[in-house]
């Protein structure tokens, strides 16, 4: 059985990928910097907006280099408009 | 830690002074983000707000906690809400307490500023121009440009609730 996260994505993250939620492959344990990486490798049309998609791991504001494994709830947190 | 902080219903600005009133503090200092009706020169009649819930509220919490950390004698206290809000209609709440009126601001001011950057919620404007997600749009660079830093848009376009 292959190794997998689930990812969500919000607002135009969402609208890029075309769903809300889904499991997404991890061949190996990588930091969040290059499964963002890989997520916009599978999603080409997110590639613009790279540099300002933060990864949230687990429900928390991850750094680039955190380590994400296997079962991992991992968010792409477009610019955030609260308020 | 009370009910869900981020919420649907209407909030109320009585809630979060008392969540922070008490008999040392002798000033409470509160804020209101209230939808308004133009953003960036285009009319605005509704706004859709969502959020990453349980990442918001854990985020939130965390804000709490720092800066009743950093400032000494400060508590604080804020709502959020989400779902489709109109104009006039609040959006987020926010109260300081403090023995003196200078912390009270100040901690207050910190509150709303980095709920803004750092909550997990979105908003869709519903214009003339149909829907958009603010802020998105003023994201797109070009591949690997390198030089912005993370979240280096976020800041600047949409600071319409002050």
């Amino acid at each position: 059985m292959s190794n997998t996260v689930r990812l969500l994505a919000f607002a135009g993250a969402r609208d890029v990928l075309g769903a809300s939620e889904l499991v997404f492959p991890l061949d190996a344990p990588c930091t969040a910097e290059e499964l963002l990486h890989h997520v916009c490798s599978r999603f080409p049309a997110l590639v613009p907006y790279r540099r300002s998609i933060r990864v949230a791991v687990n429900g928390a504001y991850a750094g680039p280099d955190e380590e994400v494994r296997s079962g991992d709830e991992v968010a792409l947190i477009p610019p955030v408009a609260g308020g | 830690m009370s009910a869900t902080r981020i919420r649907r219903e209407a909030l109320s600005l009585d809630e979060v002074i008392q969540i922070v009133a008490r008999p040392e503090a002798g000033a409470i200092a509160t804020f209101l983000g209230v939808v308004r009706n133009m953003n960036d020169g285009r009319a605005v009649s509704l706004l859709e707000y969502e959020a990453y819930g349980t990442m918001a509220e854990a985020e939130l919490q965390r804000i709490l906690e720092e800066l009743e950390r950093e400032i000494p004698g400060v508590r604080v206290a804020a709502t959020h809400r989400i779902g489709a809000l109109h104009v006039g209609d609040v959006a987020v709440a926010c109260a300081a307490s403090a023995p003196h009126r200078g912390e009270a601001f100040r901690a207050c001011r910190e509150l709303i500023d980095r709920i803004k950057a750092r909550l997990p919620i979105w908003k869709r404007e519903h214009g003339p121009d149909g829907p958009y997600w603010v802020g998105w749009e003023d994201a797109r660079c070009t591949p690997d440009h390198g030089e912005h830093e993370h979240h280096a848009h976020a800041h600047h376009a949409h600071d319409e609730k002050r």
